[in-house]
């Protein structure tokens, strides 16, 4: 079938695009851009007031299949992402059993196609079992089609392990990504430590702690050579070590998460579960440093961390709950109401961190609409309002902390390889 | 209701007025203590429950007798913590506990926030016996309770906090009521025992004990609590005792007339001076039957009705 996407707004990073213009999808491929004359038989979608972009990426999520099925499955994560405006998902290797073998990176490819909606590429584990010991077999599992590797959601300890990770990626030019946080120094801690953490009681988790693992990461990745992804940096100071780095031209990106800019440790009122998040919600100088690292280029991408935890794990203390945020479904609205409407970020910006950015760091062939490109599009409406109802929500998982949050912005369609997967009126 | 709330979670949600009330209350029921007959019918047909998490001689005796003195009846729950540390079953036994209808739940618990949680979990009353290290509201009304036996007022009081004040609720919930109540609260430990932005408190936070006792008024003396603590903030009991301990030489930096003050349990030797527990300045004892009186004010103001209450 052919699609036409009429009177929108292109905005494409890849080729420097941002112009009034229709857009035609065939087969799987973009095909045309320009004032098109549509045809009898091609579907039209009038994307009149809309943006129309490159599919939407988010490097950082958690499918939670195969054995957590509870949390979420690859259907209702897709479905999520679907909702989110994202065509393509990286998922951490944090399965059970953990994807560090090509079994695994086969079944979920396999269960990915069989559900047909998003792209999920996933990612690797560093090692074994996540246990920071023994290196996983990257090679196989790239064969098998991992696109990265990581431990995440636990940091690599061993200095000498990691280093030894940073040498063997380079073998298939793949990324390592690091979840930075410092276990010594996290001190089983359960929230960002300061004034709050003080005053609510709770055990503090060090600010050092990530930007320990950061400044270790950026060595290894300066003596190695590799491409290292720092998944979501959280502190103004971490921000600050990736500045300096990136102007010694080490091959270091990042990306930060939208509960990151849009909380802060203050908004944990009456110990509520949901705000549990590792790495922990900071303050507000660190919203704002983040903020201007989006504006400055400082920071490459927005990833979500979507990480799916049931009720049981989440309604108890704060001490024993499970950390985690589902993102996929509120990701680009925060977004566009925060950066683009508050913080006045241009539209193409915020393209560049959702699309352009994270195909140029995980070389997944995506984020363009040129021409010949695979349909990967995603539309959104700048002017629809929308108010954050985490009961609709198509995740499996309710750990979200802006239920009820009135936001302006929203994806409207998300199209992967030419077929319409959500659309969703305003 | 003469308290705004129908829970006691903290000191911090009471008013300058409440605690003051409070404090009021409790010096009329002491007497109640001091009679032969020690047993009014106040709170008579009143259920309390005390549902303890965390072991406790002290704080769960004490309640239990200020409920039987207001003739509630008291009912205890020690649960292990290792059976049913899990919230999904914390949540289970409170909501299984409010069909039997109590009026007030008591609760201690190792975590901060139980008392939180289970407020809005159930419609009884609640009343914080100690959340992990967030507050110990009773205690730090017992405790200036006990100071306004020996001085006036606690406006203008120095009064310092010592010892492990990182893992203490008590040293939060006194932070917080002293400095309502207009003392100048300084706290003293090594710096690996003090919390991240404590001064934001708004007290003096020092490494020295003769800055933080000169001329102090009240010495409150916190329980080192080597349980709680995942890593080593000082490097021996010895080391500890010499620098940061109360011993008698330290305490000659205090006005003379000063008194000291220990929530208990004691761990003699290492925070204090075993001499000085039982010396001339230590008013620990009179904590301990202030503590039941505190506790039937609570108990009174949160359960009584108005009439009973001549109000």
């Amino acid at each position: 079938m052919t699609l036409l996407i009429r009177n929108g707004t292109i905005i494409d990073p890849s080729q420097k695009l941002k112009k009034k213009s229709d857009i035609v999808l065939d087969r799987g491929k973009i095909v045309g851009l320009g004032k098109i004359k549509a045809k009898k038989s091609w579907h039209i979608v009038d994307a009149s007031g809309c943006f129309v972009v490159p599919g939407f990426i988010d490097t950082h999520v958690h499918l939670c299949e195969p054995g957590r099925e509870d949390k979420e499955t690859i259907l209702t994560g897709s479905e999520a992402a679907a909702a989110g405006g994202f065509t393509s998902v990286v998922c951490m290797p944090d399965s059970e059993p953990v994807n560090d073998n090509e079994a695994i990176t086969d079944f979920i490819l396999q269960r990915a196609r069989r559900v047909g909606l998003v792209n999920v590429f996933p990612a690797g584990a560093i090692t074994k079992g996540l246990l920071g010991e023994e290196l996983a077999e990257v090679g196989e599992m790239v064969k098998a089609g991992i696109v990265a590797i990581t431990d995440d959601p636990n940091p690599v300890e061993n200095n000498q392990v990691m280093r030894r990770a940073c040498e063997y990626a380079k073998t298939f030019d793949i990324p390592v990504i690091d979840h930075c946080g410092e276990l010594s120094l996290a001190a089983q801690g359960h929230m960002n430590e300061g004034a709050v953490s003080t005053h609510l009681g709770l055990r503090g988790i060090s600010r050092a702690a990530e930007e320990m693992d950061i400044t270790r990461d950026i060595i290894l990745s300066r003596i190695t050579g590799v491409r290292l992804h720092l998944a979501h940096v959280s502190t103004q100071e971490s921000l600050s070590w990736v500045r300096q780095a990136k102007n010694q031209d080490i091959q270091v990106t990042c990306g930060v998460t939208p509960h990151h800019f849009t909380l802060t440790d203050s908004d944990i009122r009456d110990y509520h579960t949901d705000f549990k998040v590792d790495p922990p919600l900071r303050t507000q100088e660190d919203v704002q440093a983040i903020v201007e690292g989006i504006v400055d280029g400082t920071i490459d991408c927005i990833a979500t961390d979507h990480f799916p935890q049931t009720r049981l794990e989440k309604e108890t203390t704060f001490d024993e709950a499970a950390p985690g945020i589902i993102g996929m479904e509120t990701a680009i609205s925060l977004c566009w109401n925060f950066l683009i409407c508050r913080a006045g970020l241009s539209p193409t910006r915020l393209v560049e961190l959702f699309s352009t950015n994270p195909n140029r760091i995980l070389q997944l062939d995506r984020g363009t609409l040129k021409e010949g490109a695979i349909a990967d599009v995603t539309i959104i409406d700048p002017d629809c309002e929308v108010t954050v109802d985490a009961s609709k929500f198509k995740s499996k998982s309710r750990n979200c902390p802006f239920d009820r949050w009135k936001l302006r912005g929203s994806v409207v369609m998300t199209i992967v390889k030419g077929r319409i997967i959500y659309q969703q009126g305003c | 209701m003469p308290l705004a709330g129908k829970h006691l979670l903290g000191i911090e949600n009471l008013s300058l007025d409440e605690i003051e009330l409070i404090l009021k209350t409790s010096r009329s029921f002491k007497e109640i203590s001091s009679r032969p007959i020690k047993k009014v019918p106040i709170l008579r047909g009143k259920s309390v429950i005390n549902l303890f998490y965390e072991p406790s001689t002290r704080t769960r005796s004490s309640f239990e007798i200020a409920a039987k003195r207001l003739s509630a009846d008291a009912i205890n729950f020690s649960v292990s913590q290792s059976s049913s540390a899990k919230g999904e079953s914390l949540i289970d036994t409170v909501k299984n506990l409010q069909f039997m209808n109590p009026d007030m739940i008591v609760v201690r618990h190792s975590a901060a926030g139980v008392p939180h949680m289970l407020s809005k979990h159930c419609d009884t009353s609640i009343v914080n016996a100690g959340d992990g290290m967030h507050e110990h509201p009773t205690q730090a009304l017992l405790d200036a309770l006990t100071i306004l036996d020996y001085k006036k007022q606690i406006k203008g009081l120095k009064v310092a906090i010592i010892g492990d004040i990182a893992h203490s609720r008590v040293a939060r919930s006194n932070t917080i009521l002293l400095n309502k109540m207009g003392a100048e609260v300084w706290v003293c430990a090594p710096p690996t025992l003090i919390p991240m932005q404590y001064e934001e408190y708004g007290v003096k936070v020092t490494y020295q004990m003769k800055e933080a006792l000169r001329g102090a008024d009240a010495v409150i003396m916190l329980r080192m609590q080597r349980e709680r603590q995942k890593e080593v903030s000082y490097p021996s009991v010895k080391e500890y005792f010499a620098l940061y301990g109360l011993s008698k030489e330290k305490m000659k930096w205090a006005k003379s007339t000063a008194i000291i003050l220990h929530p208990g349990p004691i761990n003699r030797g290492v925070e204090i001076d075993p001499e000085l527990v039982d010396g001339e300045y230590s008013v620990i004892l009179e904590q301990v039957t202030n503590g039941v009186a505190v506790r039937m004010a609570v108990l009174y103001l949160l359960l009584g009705t108005s009439e009973e209450m001549g109000l």
